[in-house]
């Protein structure tokens, strides 16, 4: 009822939040620097923002998972203490997480109940909840089997359980946390459908993202946060992409990657019906070739799971496989002795890993010590047989990270004090700087800022102009289109068809991803 | 993030723990009747307080340092290897062996077998839950603690048989001889002109275990081994991606923990008792995990932290002397307090602590 037309009463009545003056400071860093910002009832607002920017650290206050050193919150026009997120619950505040929160062999049921038991037994609790999950499913297009165990769905319903959870403890304000990560194009669709029928029943949804694209698409107003301080609030209708980047960044940023085109040569890597089973016996890459020639870059598209992170393990030699893989002309041990990741290295393979966190980097190490790993072994880093050359390698590390401007310029700080931009950059600068002939790159800028983003497309695309061969493995598909040389999509651990980036769309590639191929060119 | 300074990290936060377990220690010597302040001072006076004090205090400190840097390594990789209580009396049974099969000449000759058969063997008990773990994924935890028991079973069924002295009930070997015999602290000294306590049993192993500390220094933060040890403790997978092997780290790494904590025999049984007798491993291999916490894994922390705990031992024995109302059993509670204050609750004020130096910090600026 009249859901689009709503602005009048929206400015009268008081903002379903309202942040005054809020800081937050850890140590010397202020994360949120004296915050103030008003969220109408009933509107989509997206908060964008870089890495570090202080996004979470603000919803983590408005949760009460932080309490602000100083500043107001007000909900619904009621000063508002949250000391816990008890309290947030209460005050209507439900919150989906990007990491999802869920007991994953608890059925849906189970975790829709789980800390909001009206008793000590359960059965009471769960046919209640049962009735309320069928009318919120009616409702907004929530539906999910309430009796399905979490682990066994999709990624896109388990999302769908979070916001079931919020909205099952009365939630009236619903923040979600880069939503759309993990979930396939039609999957996101499906996610801003339910929001605008929550937005329509009069719900307040903020949306964290760095996308700009979904901002532009759901959002109402927006608002754009910069190293801690709120820089502005802006409808959205009245502003584009271009502006916002620039916003964040503080400076003009170029989201597309200026390149030439490719001049292919020698084929440097060829994939033969490789095959590859995981711990639990599941095939998980199921017989693909595909290859790739110096001077290219090859894109692999597709959802999050299906096959694409297995491929770059057993590229990287830390996964066995079936099948053939060639570098340069000659097969590579894919079960035996030299299936590891150092006999890949000594190949000319350089990996960057999809999660830099748990694989590229050993967070505790410094950046000093980040800078040679897993190249350890290589003779100028060592002083003697015995002992490395520390101080050798510390002066390498200091040079390597001026020519990837790792800031800040310190090598000897820890990796897990770099921001994720800062940190990808240590990695490529490790694993380009060793002259490979083949660079698998995985999610190259997945958490890295708007600005790192332009450095490492730039860094990766000057890689292929000399003449190496990039196999390039990322779930966003704009990086894919603007990146790839060629486009290969992935489904369900098979290849689903190759595509050239000007010749093809991101409908057309996400149906690909969906795993539908027979309506090609039907449509 | 902000941390407090290193120096309240390492040095503030041990003794703030340090206090707040004689503190309650004292509360509990109060509560039965006794002068909390007379505690401390005997347990000080005990151990500090003359050469045979010091002597004592030095010579448990010696085993400490040993356990702990066994246990030190092992955390290093994130292997919690509660095993060396059983790693060292085996090596003890190793450096036994070694002693006994040769009638040696010299102690200079004897000692690097004794200790290549103490090492050996600790590594060898250390070695199957080390394969266990890399291979089966049997927890080490488990394992280790398992074979403590099969490891004291072993001697005590060696000692009443084959090892025993002919023609005598108790369950020990025959005395190595005098060419196995370390010097001590009173003999090293003496040509010095000082004079020290002849009944105390330190010797020369103490700087054995001081060059064992140097040692594990250089291994963990100069070496490629070290650098693979410390990168499989901190993250696996990314240990995986590095191609650095998980099976080999673990077991190299217990090998190493292993033989460690085995060299504590160089000091008991080659030192001390100068045969394999039973239990002579008195606990030292579970007080050697607290001293590693104490210690921060670090070898300067844990020779630091193998001190206190000697003069803790050594001033809990004195206690027994001088204050009759004290019993055995309360000394080893005295004793448990401060092991958990410094070892198992070691976290317990840090938070605390590290909120205070936040806010001063933010006052200041």
């Amino acid at each position: 009822m009249g859901g689009t037309n709503t602005t009048g009463p929206q400015n009268t009545a008081a903002p379903a939040i309202e942040l005054r003056g809020i800081s937050k400071a850890f140590g010397p860093v202020q994360a949120n620097k004296d915050i103030a910002i008003n969220v109408a009832k009933g509107t989509v607002h997206g908060i964008i923002g870089e890495n570090g920017a202080g996004k979470s650290t603000l919803m983590s206050i408005l949760y009460g998972f932080y309490k602000a050193d100083s500043g107001e919150i007000f909900i619904n026009g009621k000063k508002t203490e949250i000391p816990d997120s008890q309290a947030a619950i209460s005050a209507g505040i439900g919150m989906v997480f990007q990491h999802f929160k869920l007991v994953e062999n608890f059925t849906v049921l189970e975790n829709v109940i789980l800390g909001a038991e009206d008793g000590p037994m359960l059965h009471e609790s769960l046919e209640k909840a049962r009735d309320a999950l069928k009318h919120l499913a009616d409702e907004y297009e929530l539906d999910v089997d309430p009796d399905a165990v979490v682990q066994d769905l999709s990624v896109g319903h388990q999302q769908r359980v979070e916001i079931l959870k919020a909205l099952y403890r009365q939630a009236e304000i619903l923040i979600l946390d880069e939503p759309t990560g993990v979930l396939t194009p039609a999957e996101a669709d499906h996610l801003f459908r339910i929001l605008q029928n929550l937005k329509e029943e009069g719900k307040t949804i903020i949306l964290i993202t760095h996308k700009l694209r979904e901002i532009m698409n759901v959002t109402d107003t927006v608002s754009v946060m910069r190293r801690g301080e709120m820089l502005d609030t802006v409808k959205t209708a009245e502003t584009s992409p271009e502006d916002l980047a620039e916003r964040m960044v503080g400076r003009k940023v170029l989201l597309r990657v200026d390149k030439k085109p490719a001049t292919p040569g020698e084929k440097v890597l060829e994939v033969n019906d490789l095959r590859v089973t995981d711990d639990s016996g599941v095939e998980r890459v199921k017989g693909i070739s595909f290859e790739v020639r110096a001077g290219e870059i090859l894109g692999i598209a597709g959802v999050a799971g299906n096959g694409q992170t297995e491929l770059l393990e057993v590229l990287g030699g830390f996964m066995n496989g079936r099948g053939s893989i060639k570098v340069n002309g000659q097969e590579i041990d894919l079960t035996g002795k030299f299936s590891d990741a150092q006999s890949r290295r000594a190949r000319g393979i350089a990996h960057v890993p999809e999660d830099r966190q748990a694989e590229g980097l050993i967070m505790e190490f410094g950046a000093w010590e980040n800078m040679v790993f897993g190249y350890h072994h290589a003779p100028e880093y060592q002083k003697s047989k015995l002992f490395m050359d520390n101080a050798g390698i510390k002066k390498i590390a200091a040079e390597k990270m001026e020519r990837f401007d790792v800031r800040p310029r310190n090598e000897m700080l820890a990796a897990k004090n770099f921001s994720g931009g800062n940190q990808q950059k240590i990695v490529l600068a490790r694993e380009m700087e060793r002259d490979p002939d083949l660079l698998l790159v995985g999610q190259p800028t997945r958490g890295v800022d708007i600005g790192a983003i332009e450095f490492i497309h730039q860094q990766i695309v000057a890689l292929r102009d000399a003449g190496k061969a990039i196999l390039l493995v990322s779930v966003e598909l704009d990086e894919i289109m603007s990146l790839s040389d060629r486009i290969a999509v992935m489904f369900d651990g098979q290849i689903m068809g190759e595509r050239l980036p000007d010749q093809t769309d991101e409908r057309d590639l996400g149906l690909l991803m969906a795993g539908i191929t027979e309506r090609k060119g039907a449509a | 993030m902000n941390k407090m300074p290193r120096w309240a990290d390492v040095v503030l936060i041990p003794l703030i723990n340090l206090a707040l377990a004689f503190f309650v220690a004292g509360l509990l010597v109060f509560a039965i009747g006794q002068n909390p302040f007379d505690m401390v001072y005997f347990m000080v006076k005990g151990s500090l307080g003359s050469t045979a004090g010091i002597g004592f205090t030095l010579y448990y400190a010696t085993n400490f340092i040993f356990t702990g840097l066994a246990f030190s390594v092992a955390m290093h990789a994130k292997l919690f290897n509660i095993g060396g209580e059983g790693q060292a009396a085996i090596g003890g049974l190793g450096a036994a062996l070694v002693l006994l099969a040769v009638p040696w000449p010299h102690w200079t000759l004897a000692l690097p077998f004794a200790i290549a058969g103490a090492a050996l063997f600790g590594a060898a008990w250390a070695a199957v839950p080390a394969y266990l773990q890399a291979k089966r994924g049997s927890h080490i935890v488990i394992t280790t603690i398992m074979f403590n028991f099969i490891g004291a079973s072993l001697l005590v069924y060696l000692l009443n048989g084959v090892l025993k002295k002919p023609g005598q009930q108790v369950a020990e070997t025959r005395l190595f001889g005098e060419g196995a015999q370390l010097p001590t602290f009173y003999e090293m000294l003496a040509p010095l002109g000082i004079e020290f306590s002849k009944s105390a049993p330190v010797n020369i192993s103490f700087f054995l275990a001081i060059a064992a500390a140097v040692g594990v220094y250089l291994l963990i933060w100069r070496t490629r081994l070290g650098f693979q040890i410390r990168a499989f403790g901190e993250s696996e997978s990314a240990t995986a991606y590095a191609g650095i092997s998980s099976v080999r780290v673990t077991i190299i790494t217990m090998l190493i923990s292993g033989a460690l904590a085995g060299m504590l025999s160089i000091n008991v049984v080659m030192g001390e008792s100068e045969r394999l007798i039973l239990n002579f491993v008195e606990g030292a291999g579970f007080m050697g995990i607290a001293v590693a916490l104490m210690g921060r894994n670090h070898p300067f922390g844990i020779v630091v932290a193998g001190l206190l705990f000697g003069m803790l031992n050594q001033g809990g024995f004195e206690l027994l002397w001088e204050m009759p109302g004290i019993s055995r059993e309360m000394v080893l509670v005295i004793q448990a307090l401060i092991i958990i204050f410094t070892g198992a609750l070691v976290n317990m004020t840090r938070d605390p602590i590290e909120r205070l130096f936040m806010r001063m910090s933010k006052e200041a600026s």
